[in-house]
């Protein structure tokens, strides 16, 4: 099957995700499609296969015009997606998930989709039981799964997504011989859209390379990785030179760290960050950089390790009443061992020993019950803790983690000052905000609810909410999607902040961000610490190749 | 200004709309609409006899209003109102039967506030275990509400039938009659007493102005409106969810008080008569604002009470007031809020926005 995508554009507002891509995906190839974070990569495989309609442009299947409605529609003309969040049904067993869209009569032929999903495993050597839960298999098998479904459903180009993130060796290696001869015994054509560079080089035979929104550029493929970093990334910029604030004092000791999630396991040996340093997290999304900020401001727990913030740990406090709910167990125990003795020499209590231990139950409860509302009352979050003792995190989703829609910015103070009072003190907060809109330049009032400013000024508002003295903040994608004057805004008053002795940790996917603003930056990948640079001795190049996966 | 305006008088909207589907509907099966309303406006404050029932009706529905006025604001569905208010009625009861029945020494004053403690400590207790279950069992506070509904009634007529019973023999219908002192003072022979109209003022008073002016009001809105950023932004998730349970679960203890202790004079079956499930739609109806809480409580104690007169009147069943109320609730599902009803349109191109 001959696609094209003639001039695809799509814009979300003021955002130009795709402007005009043209590209033609042939049968019995393998296409890469490259690019940073935010390239719009998503956006085209998304348009190309159904699940978001373009602002303007053409997609053509074998030179006849399509318009898709769903991605359904796009799987009926051939054309199937393979998410990198897996999209199945984990509460189903493997072979009711294969039948869903497989199998759309009354009543299900099981033997059916059984026989089909048998034969498409015995092709590619997959072992999946059909009588399994969804949600027992591993990332990889459940890629296995759905690739076999889109198959079953006609699939003649298959989009892979991200594939290879959390899933083994093996499995990729069992994925990369399936797409071989997916494409080339069985001529079907594959687009793999990924930001790692060697995988691409070692799958594709053509990569597109996009960068903002633009096509710039196509390559055969094996070619020298440099090439490819170059269209990624651009050409070297020159950067401006910056006075580093770094002082002598430990904020931040990191020793051995390691944090375990479902699809990732995070290891960082050790970091220690400075008073007024600023240290970059640089790799692909959900290489670890969330989760190790995450553990620095103690919203997760680490496995083992240690992460120190002015040589303690973060930790929750905790409630000095944390004995009361044993007291409710101890009661219950001796009240019940009286009971029974009462029951054993033989003088009733007028109840009789089982109304005993129901009356017995409800008072131990009752106890339980105030101990929990006494401790909760007194103990706090380890995250409330972080930031009672300086610290800050900044999320990347404003309005989802950050800012509360429909309170006003005079209201996120008074929620956020350090001065806790039983009345409200709106004048306070409202004179004191108006200081820092000014400060801020932040275009709004003081009565404005959040949700009606713009994405710059929520980001400003964020920023502004931020109390003294802060010893650590932890910033996500401090300034995406904002133009470079707001960023280059937003980053003064960081390093007014670092002067004043604050440690910055700050993740971004923007390489010349990383470069220009931190001392140091720490490379993830796949959950590992690659390397600590120096900024100073680093140029995009060897940035751009390590995040690849190529430590220099 | 026009837009405030607007924004206040919205409620009105549904409950003019409902009477004119009710009116249409009585056209239909061939009543006089005039007669009917009528019938329903004499029923509800025709005489001062059903003026005061109506708002002895009317006092423990704001009772428990007040409280949701808490829970949702915190953003919690805390559909266990119901059970709540029984527990209450349970603490009284308890007070009033092993106390001062048994100590008939001690005077009236001190009884009432035991009962009053009683029931508010009774209902706290089991609104903060919907809450604990919330937020440590990770059950939501609706499905565990549902459950402690119906522990707190099976609760009712075990006492009822069991340790509660008359001395004459278990009805399966109430406990014996509460001593005169225990009960709240009436007014003449009417069901209403005067104090717990200040109390429930008092209540929903004090519930107003902590939700405007205190930091804690300011917590749980936002902790209402987005939960995650209201903990990025430094509030105690558990602490304030457990909070605003426990004074919600306190009010509706009060309000089932109010309902052993001068709707009726004794413990019975049906204790809460569904007020609590009242309370959580007439709450959604004003949009979480307290005046209009007061007004529309009133609103509906005027109907259910009108409905009987309605009955006696014309040939038409008492369930027109419920079918008024049931139009309303389809009319306030309809046209909801105002702010989401005038402001989807705007909005839509800037939530795609954030999409990439």
């Amino acid at each position: 099957m001959h696609v094209e995508l003639r001039d695809i554009k799509k814009y979300f507002g003021p955002v130009r995700a795709n402007d005009g891509i043209s590209l033609v995906f042939g049968p019995g190839h393998i296409y890469g499609l490259l690019g940073e974070n935010g390239a719009g990569k998503s956006t085209l495989m998304k348009i190309l296969s159904g699940y978001q309609s373009p602002t303007s442009g053409e997609l053509l299947l074998d030179g006849a015009p399509v318009a898709f409605s769903s991605p359904s529609a796009a799987l009926n003309c051939g054309i199937g997606m393979l998410y990198q969040e897996p999209q199945d049904f984990p509460p189903l067993q493997v072979i009711e998930n294969h039948l869903l869209a497989y199998d759309n009569r009354l009543l299900l032929d099981r033997r059916a989709g059984e026989h089909s999903l048998k034969s498409y495993a015995e092709r590619f050597g997959f072992t999946i039981d059909p009588y399994v839960d969804v949600g027992t298999l591993t990332l990889g098998e459940r890629q296995q799964m759905e690739l076999m479904r889109l198959l079953s459903l006609g699939a003649q180009l298959l989009i892979l997504d991200e594939p290879t993130t959390g899933i083994s060796a093996e499995q990729k290696e069992k994925l990369f011989g399936t797409m071989h001869r997916l494409a080339y015994e069985e001529a079907k054509t594959i687009v793999l859209v990924s930001h790692k560079l060697d995988e691409v080089q070692e799958l594709c035979d053509e990569v597109a390379v996009l960068r903002r929104g633009l096509l710039v550029g196509t390559q055969a493929v094996p070619c020298a990785n440099r090439e490819l970093v170059r269209l990624m990334f651009g050409a070297e910029v020159p950067r401006s030179e910056r006075a580093s604030a770094t002082g002598d004092t430990t904020t931040l000791l990191v020793e051995d760290a390691s944090i375990h999630t479902y699809r990732l396991d995070v290891e960082v040996p050790a970091l220690e960050a400075r008073a007024g340093e600023v240290i970059g997290l640089a790799g692909l999304e959900g290489s670890g950089q969330r989760l190790f900020m995450e553990a620095c401001a103690g919203l997760r727990p680490l496995q083992s390790g240690k992460i120190l913030l002015d040589g303690e740990p973060v930790e929750g406090k905790r409630s000095p009443f944390f004995w009361t709910r044993w007291l409710a167990l101890v009661f219950l125990i001796a009240a019940i061992a009286w009971l029974a003795i009462r029951w054993a020499i033989g003088s009733s209590t007028g109840l009789g020993f089982a109304g005993g231990v129901v009356v017995s139950l409800l008072v131990a409860g009752t106890l339980w019950m105030v101990g929990t509302l006494l401790v909760s009352w007194t103990g706090s979050s380890a995250y409330h803790e972080f930031q009672r003792r300086g610290g800050a995190y900044v999320a990347a989703g404003r309005l989802e983690l950050g800012l509360i829609s429909g309170l006003t910015i005079t209201e996120h103070r008074a929620l956020t000052t350090p001065v806790r009072r039983f009345l409200a003190d709106w004048d306070g907060a409202r004179q004191e905000m108006e200081k820092r809109i000014e400060r801020f330049n932040i275009i709004g009032q003081p009565g404005t609810p959040v949700d009606e400013l713009s994405g710059g000024n929520q980001q400003r508002v964020m920023i502004a909410l931020l109390n003294q003295p802060l010893r650590l903040l932890l910033l996500e994608h401090p300034t995406r999607g904002l133009d470079v004057t707001s960023a280059n805004f937003i980053w003064e008053r960081f390093q007014d902040r670092c002067a004043e002795g604050t440690t910055i940790i700050f993740m971004s996917a923007d390489l010349d961000e990383l470069l220009e603003r931190s001392d140091r930056i720490m490379v993830f990948s796949g959950g590992s610490i690659i390397g600590i640079l120096n900024t100073s001795d680093t140029s995009v190049d060897e940035l751009g190749h390590s995040i690849g996966g190529q430590a220099t | 200004m026009r837009e405030r305006l607007a924004r206040n008088l919205w409620p009105l909207v549904p409950v003019l709309m409902s009477i004119l589907a009710t009116t249409l509907l009585l056209v239909l099966v061939g009543g006089s609409p005039a007669l009917t309303f009528s019938a329903l406006f004499d029923g509800a404050i025709g005489t001062s006899d059903r003026l005061l029932s109506m708002m002895a009706f009317w006092v423990p529905l704001l009772l428990c209003a007040s409280g949701l006025l808490v829970t949702f604001t915190a953003g919690l569905w805390n559909i266990g109102v119901e059970g709540q208010m029984i527990m209450g009625a349970l603490g009284s009861s308890w007070v009033a039967l092993k106390v001062a029945a048994v100590y008939p020494a001690i005077p009236g004053g001190i009884i009432l506030i035991m009962e009053i403690v009683a029931a508010m400590v009774f209902g706290a207790l089991w609104s903060v275990l919907a809450g604990i279950l919330k937020t440590r069992g990770g059950v939501h506070e609706i499905f565990g509400g549902v459950a402690l509904n119906n522990l707190a009634i099976i609760a009712t007529n075990y006492l009822i039938s069991g340790p509660w019973q008359p001395p004459e023999g278990g009805t399966f219908r109430g406990t014996q009659p509460f001593p005169s002192h225990a009960l709240f003072p009436l007014l003449g022979d009417s069901r209403f007493s005067p104090l717990t109209l200040v109390l429930a003022l008092v209540v929903l008073g004090l519930v107003a102005m902590s939700l405007r002016g205190t930091s804690w009001g300011l917590r749980l809105k936002a902790l209402g409106k987005n939960p995650r950023s209201a903990f990025l932004l430094g509030v105690p998730s558990e602490r304030e969810t457990l909070t605003a349970m426990l004074v919600c679960g306190a009010a509706a203890g009060l309000a089932g008080s109010v309902r052993v202790l001068s709707w009726f004079d004794s413990l019975r079956q049906s204790i809460s008569g569904g007020i609590g499930f009242l309370a959580i739609l007439i709450v959604l109806l004003a949009g979480m604002r307290p005046l209009w809480t007061l007004l529309i409580a009133l609103l509906f104690s005027a109907l259910l009470t009108g409905g009987t007169t309605v009955q006696l009147r014309t040939q038409l069943k008492a369930s027109l007031s419920g079918i008024i109320q049931g139009t309303l609730v389809l009319f306030v599902l309809l046209f909801g809020d105002y702010r989401l009803l005038f402001r989807k349109r705007r909005k839509e191109p800037q939530a795609e926005a954030n999409e990439p």
